[in-house]
């Protein structure tokens, strides 16, 4: 059975939101009443039928509106895509990564043909049909990376590994969580998460880096990490600051269900093959308190992650300005029952 | 994550190339393919033949284009703690051994304007795939390849072959020597280095490059030191609350592994630093044998990399 791709936006009216599939399918991030930053890497393998997990590359009912955001923001600003010219290997290499991956997992929607390097793409939700010599950039409309993140959800950065360290010099970003690839590109792997509190002085970076450096081809990882948006916003960007920063302004004890969404980033890292390089997938999903609140699991343990959160950390999210709004609203939710433990619905 | 993951493979060709180097060809045995890889990988070779036992790094030498098979080159080191002749006396044609998945410690760096490959004996090995990859990608290189003679020397006649001018050979019997100083010298901005060779030749081609005013960001090299051998040493192991005997010529880490116990490892060879391992208690000398650890880490005594280095006095305990 072929997905049903919603036609919806994330700026605007925001006509996004949820179906009941799309909310069981939702990686809900916390397995525990608490949340503190921790690195929290498992390897990426296969997870429950429908859940965000299922497959290596996850398309759901949101696709096409995604494709369809991300080419707004683009044409808007297209240092959103950027790739230093070393990086070409490795975007060949994410082509076959991501064209293998979708027509394998969703047949009906996706399918490659392979003839030496002559391939043949059929994406049937976008409409595209083309025929290209893999390796040869001028067969393709766009250079390799952006032809095909162009056609995925979720960004990409791909990450150049030399002198012992990880350096971000490639990348697609339109959907990200307040941070800017024009800004951090060229940088070391320490140097881009300058910014987050707490995690530098336990160590946590060091174990990170030599971890990643070590990954191997055909054992890709993932983890979760969270924020909160105003608004389904998909671009909260630094270069659209003073498009949705006012967002956080505009929420109300009344609107919190519908306004306030847990935004999680499902992380997963490759290494590629020819390239050397490792690919870091942030794929973003949006849930409304609303549509928590359908699993009482989740809006009880939500409530109680929120009221517990290191006032550290949610000034990083951002989340000062409405956090005990939404504490007020989710406590609505939380008849104090304990949880069990796991990140899956009762 | 632990150990690497382990493919099982199977010799499909086993070749003399010289009376001291073994080529072998290695198919996988239950699907197609072997995973991809790139130009400097190497796979561990894990073989079991009675009481004899290796567990060695080699790199690939196929082209990275091929994920058919794999080859590998075994020299036969003469001193050696058995490893390399194990293979040369015991694996052949339809022998099944088992490999890792690939991994790189020595990749191409895509910055560089032109790469300058040099090579020592049977350090040609990981230049063989590398080659392979720059020639197929356009890339702008040269090959510096020193060998004792023409008949001990290996691949050098396929390597002209494949690559013609681009290839330079050294013979020693020949009195020919490899022009470091000139070659270093009024190379364009955004040349990389590579070596890969004896110890010796690494630590003059790194001296004189530095000498020459060479960033160390362009200069690469791949150094995967045989565990030494020395006496025989006792290890407490504080998790499992076990104590092992490592005998002279086997490393902290085959003991381990001996044992049954599995720690993490990559290139059992002192470079990539994932067996590092905390000493709970040394008392006595720490012979630090690798490439990973700083001056300081090492003088501290606190941290061990236990597929190549030593012990000896009178305790050592590993949080292990």
């Amino acid at each position: 059975m072929g997905l049903m791709f919603k036609d919806e936006t994330y700026r605007g009216d925001f006509t996004f939101y949820n179906s009941p599939e799309a909310i069981r399918h939702f990686p809900f991030p916390f397995h525990e009443d608490k949340y503190m930053y921790a690195v929290n890497i498992e390897p990426h393998a296969p997870g429950p039928k429908g859940s965000a997990y299922e497959f290596p590359i996850d398309v759901d009912e949101h696709y096409v509106a995604d494709m369809k955001d991300r080419a707004i923001v683009l044409a808007e600003d297209p240092l959103r895509c950027q790739s230093l010219p070393h990086m070409i290997t490795a975007e060949w290499d994410l082509v076959e990564l991501l064209m293998t991956s979708m027509s394998e997992a969703y047949p009906e929607h996706f399918t490659l043909t392979r003839n030496g390097d002559a391939w043949h793409w059929i994406n049937r939700p976008l409409g595209i049909d083309d025929e290209f010599t893999f390796g040869d950039t001028s067969t393709l409309r766009y250079p390799p990376m952006e032809y095909i993140t162009r056609q995925c959800q979720g960004d990409f950065c791909l990450l150049d590994q030399r002198d012992g360290d990880l350096w971000m010099d490639s990348g697609m970003v339109t959907s990200q969580a307040d941070w800017s690839l024009d800004f951090d590109i060229g940088m070391s792997f320490k140097e881009w998460h300058a910014p987050v509190p707490l995690a530098h002085e336990v160590g946590i970076f060091d174990r990170a880096l030599k971890f990643l450096l070590a990954m191997q081809i055909g054992r890709p990882v993932r983890r979760l990490n969270w924020t909160m948006t105003i608004n389904p916003r998909l671009d909260t960007s630094p270069e659209n600051y003073h498009k949705w920063g006012t967002d956080r302004t505009t929420v109300t004890p009344e609107n919190v269900g519908d306004k306030v969404h847990l935004r999680v980033e499902l992380q997963a890292l490759w290494r590629l093959p020819r390239s050397n390089a490792i690919v870091f997938s942030i794929r973003g999903y949006l849930i409304k308190m609303r549509e928590v609140a359908t699993i009482p699991k989740w809006s009880r343990r939500l409530h109680r992650v929120l009221k517990t959160l290191p006032p550290e950390l949610a000034a990083y999210k951002g989340l000062t300005r409405y956090q005990q709004m939404t504490i007020d609203w989710l406590a609505k939710h939380d008849d104090g029952a304990p949880t069990t433990p796991g990140v899956w619905p009762e | 994550m632990s150990a690497p993951a382990e493919i099982r493979v199977r010799v499909t060709e086993a070749e003399a190339v010289t009376p001291a180097i073994k080529r072998l060809k290695l198919v996988p045995v239950t699907s197609n393919a072997l995973p991809d890889f790139s130009g400097g990988a190497h796979t561990v070779v894990h073989y079991t033949d009675g009481p004899r036992h290796v567990r060695n790094p080699y790199s690939l030498m196929g082209s990275p284009f091929d994920s058919s098979a794999y080859q590998i080159s075994v020299l036969r080191v003469p001193d050696s703690r058995g490893g390399s002749a194990l293979i040369h006396d015991s694996v052949n044609e339809g022998t099944e051994i088992t490999i890792t998945s690939p991994i790189n410690l020595f990749p191409i760096d895509r910055r560089a304007r032109r790469h300058i490959l040099i090579a020592g004996g049977i350090g040609i090995t990981p230049f063989m795939a590398m080659t392979a990859q720059l020639d197929r990608e356009g890339a702008d290189f040269q090959l510096h390849y020193a060998m004792r003679c023409r008949d001990t020397g290996a691949y050098w006649k396929v390597l002209q072959g494949l690559y013609g001018h681009r290839v330079h050979t050294y013979f020693d019997d020949s009195n020919q020597t490899l022009p470091l100083t000139r070659l270093l010298d009024g190379q364009p901005l955004g040349t990389h280095l590579y070596v890969c060779g004896p110890a010796g030749m690494i630590d003059w081609v790194l001296k004189t490059a530095r000498h020459a005013g060479w960033p160390d960001e362009n200069v690469h090299y791949e150094r995967f030191a045989a565990p030494p051998p020395g006496n025989t040493f006792a290890v407490e192991l504080a998790k499992s609350k076990r104590t092992i005997e490592v005998g002279p010529r086997e490393s902290v880490l085959e003991a381990i592994e001996a044992a049954g116990i599995e720690p993490q490892f990559l290139c059992r060879g002192g470079a990539c630093g994932q067996c590092e391992t905390a000493v709970v208690c040394a008392d006595g000398t720490l012979q630090h044998n690798d490439h990973y650890l700083s001056d300081d880490e090492k003088a501290s005594g606190k941290k061990m990399m236990i597929c190549v280095s030593r012990f000896e006095g009178a305790r050592l305990v590993l949080d292990l």
